[in-house]
């Protein structure tokens, strides 16, 4: 039998969402799967939850409270190494996307960045992934020693599979290259428009910063959304970088998108064309949002969004 | 100090790509080229380093026979040299074998700091940077939005899901550069005069077979005919009664 190792990340004492996609996308494969818990201090605690979705086997790296790139993407290759895997998966966040590179610089093998499809079944892997900027989409084969590969969130799904999720526990390694001295937490353990099931973004339509309170409240209605924005506004400097969706900001795919004043450049459309369900809502009837959108709304954001949020809110209540 | 930038001429993000003939590799007619948006931001973080720190800039790209043309523009705004590996593969090309290829140019440079782009605008992998640095020993920060460099080590700041990470290293180091790192510098006339008399050296180099190869090339798959449900606010129920019972995201 394979054997799949799987990086596994927590955000504030839960293993991540797109972490279990990954595990379920190891599992789907009908691999044994590892699940490696290894940036900064792993914790057990999270070997239920990987043993639920699909971990035979869970090994946590203990380290001394230091936090080093170098050193998670080492001590993961060689559990690599160790279980004999023929493949190495995360999700495509910010430590996965950091780390995957360096994993298969140390397991010689290249990376397969952001998928959005696996086939692990067969003697030769396959990855389905997003080519310049999703405006196509290509399959790849694989002839790496070890299959290395991130997974795009939102887009695998998790599996309820329970498995034996062995707990191994193992000192972290000595290399200390880079070294995480600190991290400025994000206030309010705020949703990362990349990992959000709900995007609300806006654009010039918005007419201005001080507007984007009203997206803002739009998304607190829903609950677990992400305020997203356009490259315009980003650059007009309304909106920081990383919310920015699009072939320069984010590729995001989440459950819904709320476009709001945007007109749809295809710079835009490249970083959320994957959506499930994309809501427009604009001014201009001819914009080329609407021809990507499921459902849009002609119509003033200024008019249109509080409305919205107030019908989100109600439904939302009757639960 | 010795500092490079590795750049990559891409499609323009304007480009609307078409399939060839064959099913799998990109028609090539009429495609606009340009440098990757966030290897502009590499270059001026080069040339800033430079004129805090002193030393040499050289630009370094592998890819398309063409590239030239990005590697003047760059020599305008403030590097000294600039080197081409002219790549017959350059479409095919992986992030391993691009990593390998560059890493031992850099060796052979003799770089201290190498800046790259936080992802090339045409593959996405954001894999080469961290790559190199892997294969040569070297700390490596990924998109980073501030960065502090003294003469043997520096400071960077990157944006995470979390919020934003300070991570400190020691030179030689690889700092790949996301938005709000810099604001790019534009090449005045001074700066292209001068550029017609830097070096551009073409290098040779060892080829390094791919693992990966593209299969199939596919149009994305096309969404579903969608509809106007209404207009004004008056639109959001049927909006809300399109989301809830139809989309069954609500």
């Amino acid at each position: 039998m394979t054997t799949i190792v799987v990086l596994v990340e927590q955000s504030q004492g839960n293993v991540r969402r797109a972490s279990l996609e990954a595990l379920g996308a190891a599992k789907s494969s009908g691999a044994r799967v590892v699940a490696v818990v290894a940036l900064v201090d792993g914790s057990e605690s999270a070997a239920p939850t990987l043993a639920k979705h699909g971990a035979d086997r869970v090994v946590v790296l203990k380290g001394d409270g230091r936090s080093s790139p170098d050193r998670s993407a080492h001590d993961i290759a060689a559990v690599v190494r160790e279980e004999g895997a023929k493949a190495c998966l995360a999700a495509a966040s910010s430590n996965g996307k950091q780390l995957m590179p360096r994993i298969a610089a140390e397991l010689d093998s290249t990376v397969f960045s952001d998928c959005t499809g696996l086939d692990l079944s067969g003697a030769t892997p396959k990855a389905v992934r997003p080519w310049l900027a999703g405006k196509l989409i290509a399959t790849l084969e694989s002839n790496a020693p070890v299959f290395c590969a991130t997974l795009r969130p939102n887009t695998f799904a998790p599996r309820a599979a329970p498995a034996a999720g062995e707990l191994v526990t193992k000192p972290s390694s000595a290399v200390l290259k880079a070294l995480v001295a600190s991290i400025d937490a994000k206030g309010g353990g705020k949703l990362d428009v990349k990992e959000a099931p709900v995007v609300i973004s806006g654009g010039r339509g918005m007419k201005g910063p001080e507007h984007f309170a009203l997206l803002d409240e739009l998304a607190a209605a829903f609950g677990n959304a992400a305020v997203g924005a356009s490259r315009a506004v980003v650059d007009a400097g309304w909106r920081p970088h990383s919310e920015q969706v699009g072939q320069t900001g984010k590729t995001v795919s989440p459950q819904l998108y709320v476009a709001v004043g945007i007109s749809g450049a295809i710079q835009h459309l490249a970083g959320m064309r994957t959506s499930k369900v994309i809501v427009a809502i604009n001014k201009d009837a001819d914009a080329p949002i609407f021809k990507v959108a499921d459902y849009g709304i002609v119509g003033d954001a200024f008019e249109v969004v509080p409305a919205l949020t107030a019908a989100v809110k109600a439904v939302r209540s009757q639960r | 100090m010795n500092i490079v930038a590795c750049v990559k001429r891409v499609p323009v993000t304007e480009a609307q790509p078409k399939i060839a003939a064959d099913g799998k590799s990109v028609d090539a007619t009429g495609i606009e080229y340009m440098l990757s948006f966030y290897d502009d931001l590499a270059i001026e973080e080069a040339i800033r380093t430079k004129e805090k720190l002193g030393g040499e800039v050289t630009v370094l790209t592998i890819g398309h026979a063409e590239a030239s043309k990005e590697l003047r523009d760059a020599l305008a705004k403030g590097a000294d040299k600039a080197a081409i590996l002219k790549d017959a593969n350059w479409a095919a090309r992986d992030p391993r074998s691009t990593a390998k290829v560059l890493a031992k140019k850099l060796q052979e440079l003799g770089a201290q700091i190498v800046f790259f782009g936080r992802v090339a605008t045409d593959r996405d992998n954001s894999a080469v940077g961290a790559y190199v640095a892997t294969l040569l020993g070297w700390p490596c920060v990924t998109d980073v939005v501030k960065l502090e460099l003294a003469a043997d080590k520096g400071k960077a700041c990157r944006e995470t899901e979390d919020g934003v990470e300070t991570v400190e290293f020691a030179l030689p180091a690889v700092i790949t550069c996301d938005k709000g790192l810099n604001e790019p510098r534009y090449s005045g006339l001074k700066g292209i005069m001068a550029a017609k008399k830097k070096p551009i050296d073409e290098l040779a180099f060892e080829d390094v077979p791919n693992q990966q190869a593209v299969a199939k090339l596919e149009p994305p798959p096309a969404r579903k005919e969608g509809r106007v449900v209404g207009q004004g606010a008056a639109a959001v129920p049927a909006l809300i009664e399109a989301l809830r019972d139809e989309a069954k995201v609500l």
